[in-house]
């Protein structure tokens, strides 16, 4: 009883002095919060080095969000790259997890700090390829996919990629 | 004062306390806010007192909602209660040597009348809801109220009988040699345990009790209806910190400055007691309350009344 009595002063003595310590608040829309380089939010679409897509709509992505709300369609074009005829996403259900990041093969798709996104009409919150490609590369500057894979596009066979052998001719029995 | 000036100070007192009511509404929430490191509401206006405006305006406009499984009339009629018995109830106190209302041989009492008055309203407003969380409110506020009621009565009889008059006036006057808070230290405590348990605010606040009755007894109000309430429920703050002011701590004396003016910085200081205590102080469980209340209260409230009685006569005899 005496004890808890003598808490009650003390804490009322505690609080009392946090009249003097410092307000935690950051007064949002005038003082903005710090945000890592790799902070996670508005997803955005980038390019190669030159210029191209580099979404080559392997769906990987589509596959690795949890609460599935990437939706694409693969084309081919004329030079035998891919992309996604559309490419959208739903960000009223995106939860920024960044699993699509770290899926896609070909780094297109990325995280970028920004996440002040607010819409007053949900439909808003879907964005299509036009809203989500950039112009940069992102955070990576000099790759590009297909200069490092086997696939045949025009300009580039078999074999003339970036540290690719040479096809093997499996008809021949030349060693 | 003439009836006519009595008439333009009740009208400007009633302005004040209704301002100021609402405007307490914004400076607790501000300092809850200091308290738990934050600011509070400090966006419209400066400080964030338009706050104040936009309250009001977003309950003005609400919905004026009687559900139709209560008691009508019991359920409109209980908010008003206790604004009317916190109202009344500051009829008799002195804010300076000519500046008060009613100056009745009985002031105390009447005070003590009002404050009971007002638990009405919380019960009725229980009971009329029709709602399971309402009753519970009510039954509590009920039980709350008789066992407080008890000693907060008794808890001012050892002012009343240093000074030997009920009048408020008289008290304050009895005061210049010595404010009451030392001789009567016990009093006070008991006194402004019991004052809080009465205006049902933190950490007594059992009737509402957010986290186990969602709002207690006025979970079915809305509107104005439940303005009213809370309009109550801070007159019945600033009606507690006025008395504290009056019985304890010497009222409007004090040197230098006007006795309104004293009598304002000592019921905003007590104001500013109360938000901290419910900042710091969590609240009980129910038993906990009532043995408290019994176990505690009540026999810290007669020694202190025997002791007081004994050492007034005792003085009388030297
Ligand atoms: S961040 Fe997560 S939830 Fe959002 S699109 Fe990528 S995988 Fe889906
Ligand atoms: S963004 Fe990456 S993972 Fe998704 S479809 Fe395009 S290439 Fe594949």
């Amino acid at each position: 009883m005496y004890e808890s009595f003598i808490s009650q002063l003390r804490t009322i003595w505690q609080v009392l002095l946090h009249s003097f310590t410092k307000a935690e608040t950051v007064q949002y829309p005038e003082e903005q919060p710090y945000l890592a380089p790799r902070y996670r939010g508005r997803i955005v679409l980038t390019r190669d080095p030159d210029g191209d897509e580099r979404c080559v709509a392997c769906n990987l992505c589509a596959v690795a969000c949890p609460p599935d709300c990437i939706a694409l369609q693969q084309g081919v074009r004329e030079d035998g790259r891919w992309y996604p005829e559309f490419f959208r996403i739903n960000f009223s259900r995106c939860i920024m997890c960044g699993m699509c990041e770290e899926a896609c093969p070909t780094n297109a798709i990325q995280l970028t700090p920004d996440f002040e996104m607010c819409e007053y009409d949900r439909q808003s919150m879907v964005y299509e390829k036009e809203h989500l490609l950039i112009d940069g590369p992102g955070k990576y500057h000099d790759y590009n996919f297909y200069r490092v894979s086997g696939l045949k596009i025009d300009g580039k066979d078999k074999g003339e990629a970036l540290n690719e052998a040479e096809p093997v001719d499996v008809k021949s029995l030349l060693p | 004062m003439s009836v006519g000036a009595t008439i333009v100070f009740s009208l400007v007192l009633l302005l004040a306390i209704v301002g100021g009511a609402a405007v307490l509404t914004w400076f607790e929430r501000r300092l809850l806010g200091i308290w738990q490191d934050r600011y509070g509401p400090n966006r419209l206006g400066p400080f964030g007192i338009l706050q104040v405006l936009a309250d009001m305006l977003k309950l003005l406009t609400k919905h004026d909602w009687v559900p139709p499984f209560s008691d009508k009339v019991v359920f409109i009629f209980a908010p008003t209660a206790i604004v009317v018995a916190m109202m009344l109830g500051f009829a008799v106190v002195p804010f300076s040597p000519e500046l008060y209302i009613l100056d009745i041989n009985i002031g105390l009492l009447f005070f003590l009348g009002m404050t009971s008055l007002a638990v009405y309203s919380v019960l009725l407003g229980g009971l009329a809801s029709n709602n399971k969380y309402a009753l519970l409110g009510g039954l509590r506020s009920a039980a709350q109220m008789v066992s407080y009621e008890v000693f907060m009565g008794l808890s001012l009889m050892g002012v009343v009988m240093l000074t030997g008059s009920f009048s408020l006036r008289d008290i304050v006057e009895a005061q210049r040699d010595g404010w009451y808070c030392i001789p009567q230290a016990l009093g006070l405590y008991v006194f402004i345990i019991a004052g809080i348990a009465e205006s049902h605010r933190l950490p007594f606040d059992l009737p509402e009790a957010e986290h186990e009755l969602t709002a207690g007894f006025h979970t079915e109000y809305g509107g104005m209806k439940f303005t009213m309430f809370m309009l109550g429920e801070y007159c019945g703050l600033i009606l507690l910190s006025c008395m504290i002011t009056t019985l304890f701590f010497g009222g409007w004396l004090g040197p230098v400055l006007p006795p309104i003016v004293w009598f304002c910085l000592k019921t905003f200081f007590f104001i500013c007691f109360f938000i901290l205590l419910r900042a710091a102080i969590p609240r009980p469980r129910y038993d906990q309350l009532m043995s408290l209340g019994w176990k505690v209260m009540l026999p810290l409230t007669l020694i202190n009344l025997v002791a007081t009685g004994a050492i007034a006569l005792w003085m009388q005899g030297a």
